[in-house]
């Protein structure tokens, strides 16, 4: 299967099954366009009106080249190993969200984890519960050496004690049982201090910072129990964090919601207070919560995607680069087919652990009972509902079959299919809409800077 | 190619023959954590055929 898409004065095309990602020139991507169902004489015939006819013949010889070689038109024969990789590995856990504090110290308006609580009671995660957690990870990551956890709440700097506890057990056990943990961080800020900070610097692979942008966006919805904004309390804080982080991995996570579609102003807010590495994500809530982007919503968020790639650009152009987190995409060294079509992961090699130890498919789930999977005590109590988790792949998502990005988000979000139609193997149609918006643009930024020589 | 510039990039097809390590990282365990991509992970299996 073929994309082809114009994007700010190039024309690029992407085959979907071989991965290959090809910059063309006009002649080039009107022959691709007729080549599968053309003959070269109906396809010279069509053209000639445009282009010399010598320079058709070239390009259509081209172009079967390339689909000789796999490069173009390759078709999807992945189908019969899109459960493999989680057939093979049935079992193995590799990566947990320790929700080692079910409360808050912020009220944001948008909260999926309802204010922390994830509909239930405040709770703080036991050194002892946080043990069995990794103990439980440990025992069920088979050959896997890379072993993830982050501290998610609610706001995990409220049980930092623990935290810190558990991270000194985890470096405590892990050269015997040959693995090496990987942890990250996701904070609101509000608690951070010089601690912390060394702690995060020391420990943490990754530091995940929440910031909205702009003041009076962040400060509209990000606010404490009295109603105050927090973006001046916070933005101090991360800046000292940031600047001690010394260059290690950490993003400024922002949310944008009906209120600012236009997030580009936001990124450019960060960008302004010294940060580089930066994701924004559009609101995951209900479809009648006021802050839900609209249709027409949808449409100035994806023009602020196209004009977020040209300023990306410019800054590395200028020497002046940052990073954003959808727009990282490596063509040569990222994922194998087999992760391209088995999914994110989620009920299987990733679960979500409760304060009190049970275990749902992913941080999104948590709550939600018909998904609660088990727990640490007892193991894994509904291994129907967990096959569910493993049977799921790019491939048993009907909606899936005919997008080109297929091989790019592996099927999706599990929780966002489900909220959005009642089932893990749908899709969720406003963020496939999105995701493909900032694949173009990701594959466009490439596309500059390989095909003007200046690779980074 | 004068009409076409193919640019450097992983063979998928290819990768099916070393691949499916699960070394990589777990989409999730990110920064986005309400969305999934698999585009920005590298691939971190020691026989690559790369």
């Amino acid at each position: 299967m073929l994309h082809q898409y114009r994007l700010n004065g190039r024309n690029i095309v992407l085959d979907a099954c071989s991965g290959a990602v090809h910059v063309v020139d006009d002649l080039a991507y009107d022959v691709i366009g007729l080549f599968e169902n053309h003959t070269a004489e109906q396809i010279v015939e069509a053209l000639k009106g445009r282009y010399p006819e010598n320079e058709i013949r070239e390009c259509a010889e081209e172009v079967g080249q390339l689909k000789a070689a796999g490069r173009l038109f390759a078709p999807d024969t992945f189908a019969p190993i899109a459960g493999e990789l989680k057939s093979r590995t049935a079992g193995v856990v590799k990566a947990l969200c320790l929700h080692v504090a079910h409360t808050c110290n912020l009220n944001c308006s948008y909260c999926f984890a309802s204010q922390g609580r994830y509909h239930g009671e405040r709770a703080l995660m036991s050194f002892e519960t946080g043990k069995k957690a990794l103990d439980f990870l440990v025992a069920h990551s088979g050959t896997r050496r890379h072993l993830e956890v982050d501290f998610f709440g609610g706001e995990p700097l409220m049980n930092f004690d623990v935290v810190k506890q558990l991270v000194a057990y985890a470096r405590s056990i892990e050269k015997e049982a040959g693995k090496q943990f990987r942890f990250t961080l996701t904070t609101n800020g509000m608690n951070i201090d010089d601690d912390v900070i060394d702690f995060c610097n020391r420990e943490c692979h990754n530091v995940v910072l929440s910031l909205d942008g702009r003041k009076e966006i962040h400060d509209f919805a990000r606010v404490d129990y009295q109603g105050r904004g927090s973006f001046d309390r916070v933005v101090p804080k991360f800046q000292r964090l940031v600047e001690k982080r010394g260059g290690k991995n950490y993003y400024m996570r922002g949310t944008f919601t009906h209120r600012n579609p236009d997030f580009l102003k936001d990124i450019m807010t960060m960008l302004d207070l010294g940060f580089t590495e930066l994701s924004m994500e559009p609101v995951v809530c209900a479809p009648d919560d006021p802050a839900a982007l609209t249709a027409e919503d949808l449409e100035i968020v994806k023009q602020q995607y196209e004009e977020l790639a040209v300023l990306m650009d410019e800054r590395r152009k200028e020497g002046r680069p940052f990073t954003f987190y959808h727009y990282m995409i490596d063509l040569t060294g990222g994922p194998c087919i087999y992760k391209r079509v088995s999914g994110c992961g989620s009920g299987t090699e990733y679960l979500a652990v409760t304060p009190t130890g049970e275990l749902y498919p992913c941080h999104q789930f948590v709550g939600e009972e018909r998904f609660r999977l088990g727990s640490l005590d007892e193991g894994i109590t509904k291994p129907d509902t967990q096959t569910e988790f493993a049977n799921t792949n790019v491939y048993t998502r009907e909606e899936c079959r005919d997008c080109w990005a297929r091989l790019w988000c592996a099927g999706g979000c599990a929780a966002n299919a489900w909220h959005a139609t009642g089932s893990i193997n749908g899709v969720y149609k406003a963020g496939c809409e999105l995701f493909r918006k900032r694949m173009e643009c990701a594959i466009w930024l490439e596309a500059v800077r390989l095909s003007d020589g200046q690779e980074a | 190619m004068a009409h076409i510039q193919t640019l450097p990039t992983r063979d998928l097809c290819e990768s099916a023959k070393n691949g499916g390590c699960g070394e990589c990282q777990t989409s999730c365990q990110s920064a986005c954590k309400t969305s999934c991509g698999i585009a920005n992970q590298k691939c971190e299996n020691q026989k690559t055929e790369k």
